[in-house]
Formats: C-alpha cells, structure tokens, sequence
C-alpha cells in the first residue's frame, strides 16, 4: 500500500455537521485523512453527506447562517508542518486565508460575467496583487496549467461567457489554481459537461497533483477508479470505508461499498 | 353541450374582450397621435408655457424627475441588496419587502399630499425639492423590487465560487453578483423612470406649476403634466391644442424609455 508512504495534509476528526434548522445532522461523526499531492474521490449515493464534508473543508457553509460543526478539520501548516483545526478560525479574514488555500470548482461552471483575464486575474486581485506585469504571468501560467491557454490566448479580453461549458470549467480551475492553493475540493466537476470535455477535465486532474491535494465528489463510480488514488465511500452521513481505489472497487471490507459499487442500490 | 362547441364560445369571448381592451388602447393612442402631432410646431418646443410652449415645462419636468433618479437609485439598489443578500430569513426583511411591495401600488396622490405636509407647508410653499422628493418616493419601491428579484436569479453558485477564491461577502456582492444583475437591475430604473416621468398627482401638492422657465427649484416649479391637467380644462382652443401636443410627446417619451429597457434586456438574454 501506497498510504504509509504518503503524507496526511488533511484530517477530518469525529465530524459532525447540522444544516440550519435541521432536526439531526447530516455528517455523523465521520473520520478521514486526506494525503498530499494524492486524488482522494468521494463515492456514495445522493444524499449520503459526501458535497456536505466536501463544502466543510474549506467552510463554504459559512455562507448561510446558522449551519454547526462540531469536531475538527484539520490543515497542515506547510510552514511548521503542524495540523491546525480550521473549524477554530473565526474571523472573515481568516476563512479568506483557508479558502485561498483550499480552493473549490463547483458542479456547474461558474465564470464570472467578466472577461477571461479578469477571471482568472480576480483571485488574485483580491489577494491584493496589483502589479500589472505579475499579474500577467500568473494569468498566463495558470490558463497553461488548467490547459486552456490555446483556446483563451486570443480573446483574453472577451468575456468569458462566451465560452462552451468544458471551457469554462476549465478557466475555473485555472482561476483556482493562479492562487497556488494546498488542495482543491472539486464537487461533480464534469457531471454537467460532454463526454470530450469530461475526458479534458480529468486529464487535467491528474496533471494537477503534481502541484496540489486534490479532492474529488463524483457520481461517476468509472470516473473515480479512473482519476483517484484513494476512494471513500460515504451512505447516510457516515463514511463506510476509505482505501486505495483498487482495493475499495476490487475488493472491498465492507459489504455495503460492494453493494453500492456493484450497483446493488444507489 | 359539446366540448367543441364550448371551446369556441369561450375562444370568442376571449377574442372580443381581448379586441375591446386592444381597441380602446389604439383609440387613445391614435385620437392622441392625430390631435397631438396637428397641434405641434417648431414654437412648442421654443417657447415657455406663458408664450404657449412647453420649452419649461419639459425642462422642469425632466429636472424633477432626474433629481428623483439620483436620490432613489442609490437608496433602491442599496436597500434590494440589502433585502436579497444580508437580509435573509429574518422577520425584519419580511416586513420591509411586503411594506415596499405595497408602496409600488400606493395610491400617487397620497404619496403628493405626504410630502405636501412635510415639505411644502412648512415653508408655505410649493416648490421644486418637494416634487422630486415624491417622484423618489414613487421610484423607490419599484427599484428595489426589481433589485432584490434580479439579485435573486443570480445563481447561489456564482456567490459561492467568489468566496472560494478568497472573496469578503461584501465584494462578492458589489463585483460579482450586481454585476450579474446589471441588466435587469438597470432596466428596474429605466421602467421607474419611465413610470415617474408621467406622474401628476405628486406633484399636484408638491411643485405645482410655473408657466416661466426656471431652475429655482425653492419655488414653484413647471411641471409637464400638471400643466396638461390644467391647459386641458382651459376653455380656449389654443391651451387645449398645447395640451393634445404636450400629450403626445409625453407619451412618445415614455414609450421610448419602455422600448429603450426592453431592448437592453433582449439584447443580453
């Protein structure tokens, strides 16, 4: 096995989590490790709570008023390589320096109505970057890593809703990734998109984690064994079994990941 | 009875109501159109009032309303964004969207006669502040309804994609989400505007009328529609001819503006 050798940069620790005005909790005490520069995919079928631990690690559900975590998710600090809960911070800035730091693609693409450059420019504006010469280069080196800057490098002024889906999506992990973030949460990147730009999209995916931890929800059981090094499978809120991808869809402990895997329910 | 026969009596009635209110529309429109445009020459756009022209009046008229523009778009987006982004569930937002509703169907002769009290009475008298003060209240409603229903078809995605870059909730929403709304946020105004530039019963009380040019907006100030109210009651031939003119062009104007917001709104869906 491949997990003594790697290195936890996340820990999610005896989770739980209740929407607002929910009668119980959604996550229900759930435990998992998620490690460096690996793909971690998340399985389970609708409503088993995996968008839900998804959205928790970098405290999207923050958004909305009200919602409660108890236990913690642990970062790594990579400056002292010390686990620091991220469910302590409190303040606005300091969810802003986790999220810079833990970046999310969402299910639909979400370009803002702007042009291309500022897209991907608007991370970085917002860090405080103003330099016109720095920020041209990192534009330019993020729409290169997201494999879009063929396609974007003619009409960078143009905006980016003229764009077809898969490129949007695209220009959305390229405005992620200009942050230089730790780890990327993406939740069911390609299920709104054509087979070809799906085909783009993880091909990119494994390209990143060179540079970065990746965490995927999909709803595409091919598309975990294909992408992932480690595949949890979630149902009801707890999370059932967690292992190398292999292991989970060739030979799993429990049986109902078998059940789900083989497409008993689901 | 049968089910064919039933459907064409109901598609007949249907068809004649539908005529009768169509009918009527063009009626006014033509017998406006028809007396309107006979009764305009190159003087009613030179001439004031007193010289029987409507040079002032579509000056003061316009004054007034782009006075009101300035106070309530401000006021309007800020509080839509209020009610759509900040004000959530709470009891307090509930109050204010449903009061605001009901303001949008406010009488306009009871919003006149309200800042008569307050601002023509104490200083004894009418003058141009108050008529723009009762345009804005007019406006007001309107723009944050649309606002706060433009904001809300932003997609919930588009907010949450900010705050994961590292966006502060107050920026997703200024750069990001209004920028998302603008058309419809914009053609909000435009319909506003278009609604207040015709009003006369708010300024009955507030501005009154001025048959001179002026932009002393401390005394009585010219008013288009108010003086179509009055030149139309006139007995003589020449004030009713100006008040078929000053017709007409107030309902080309408006018409403009309506078409203007439609077409900016086609334009980017």
């Amino acid at each position: 096995m491949t997990k003594e050798t790697a290195n936890p940069i996340m820990e999610v620790k005896d989770l739980f989590f209740t929407y607002p005005n929910a009668p119980e909790p959604t996550l229900k005490g759930n435990n998992l490790t998620i490690y460096e520069n690996k793909i971690t995919a998340m399985i389970g079928p609708s409503g088993c709570g995996k968008s839900t631990l998804l959205r928790a690690m970098n405290r999207i559900h923050d958004l909305y008023a009200g919602c409660k975590y108890e236990g913690e998710i642990n970062l790594r600090n990579l400056k002292n390589n010390k686990m620091e809960n991220t469910l302590n911070l409190k303040k606005e800035n300091q969810l802003i320096g986790l999220r810079q730091k833990v970046g999310m693609i969402f299910q639909k693409p979400t370009p803002f109505p702007m042009s291309i450059y500022d897209n991907v420019a608007y991370g970085l504006r917002l860090k405080g970057i103003k330099s016109k010469s720095e920020l041209d280069g990192r534009v330019e080196k993020a729409l290169k890593e997201a494999a879009i800057w063929k396609e974007a490098k003619e009409r960078l002024n143009d905006s980016a809703m003229g764009l077809s889906g898969g490129q949007q999506q695209r220009l959305c992990i390229a405005r992620s990734v200009a942050l230089k973030p730790e780890v990327l949460l993406f939740d069911e990147p390609t299920s709104a998109l054509d087979p070809i730009s799906t085909g783009a999209i993880e091909e990119l995916i494994s390209e990143l984690k060179k540079d970065v931890t990746v965490v995927i929800v999909t709803h595409n059981m091919q598309q975990a064994s294909r992408l992932s090094d480690y595949t949890t499978f979630m149902y009801l809120g707890d999370i059932i079994e967690f292992g190398d991808t292999e292991k989970i869809f060739l030979n799993p402990d429990e049986k109902l990941t078998e059940d789900y895997i083989t497409g008993r329910f689901g | 009875m049968n089910r064919l026969l039933l459907n064409k009596i109901i598609l007949t009635l249907s068809t004649i109501s539908a005529l009768v209110g169509i009918g009527f529309l063009f009626w006014i429109l033509i017998t406006l159109t028809y007396k309107g445009v006979s009764s305009i020459q190159l003087s009613t756009f030179t001439n004031d009032l007193v010289e029987g022209g409507i040079r002032n009046l579509l000056v003061g008229q316009f004054t007034m309303a782009l006075l009101a523009t300035v106070v309530a778009v401000p006021i309007g987006v800020m509080a839509g964004i209020y009610l759509r982004e900040y004000g959530g569930e709470k009891r307090m937002t509930m109050v204010i969207r449903n009061l605001s509703d009901i303001m949008t169907s406010a009488p306009s002769i009871v919003i006149g006669v309200f800042v008569f009290a307050f601002l023509v009475e104490p200083f004894g008298t009418f003058n141009g502040w108050a008529g723009s003060v009762a345009l804005a209240i007019m406006m007001l409603p309107i723009i944050i309804g649309t606002t706060d229903n433009m904001l809300a078809l932003v997609p919930k995605e588009l907010r949450e994609a900010g705050i994961a870059l590292g966006g502060s909730k107050h920026k997703i929403v200024l750069q990001i989400v209004l920028k998302a709304a603008k058309v419809g946020v914009t053609t909000g105004i435009l319909l506003s505007f278009a609604r207040i530039i015709g009003e006369t019963a708010p300024l009955l009380f507030t501005s009154a009328n001025n048959q001179f040019f002026t932009m002393d907006m401390s005394g009585q100030f010219p008013s288009l529609t108010v003086s179509i109210y009055n030149l139309a009651t006139y007995p003589d031939e020449a004030s009713r001819e100006l008040a078929w003119a000053a017709s007409f062009i107030l309902t080309a104007i408006v018409l403009f503006i309506n078409l203007v917001g439609r077409y900016v709104t086609r334009n980017k869906h």
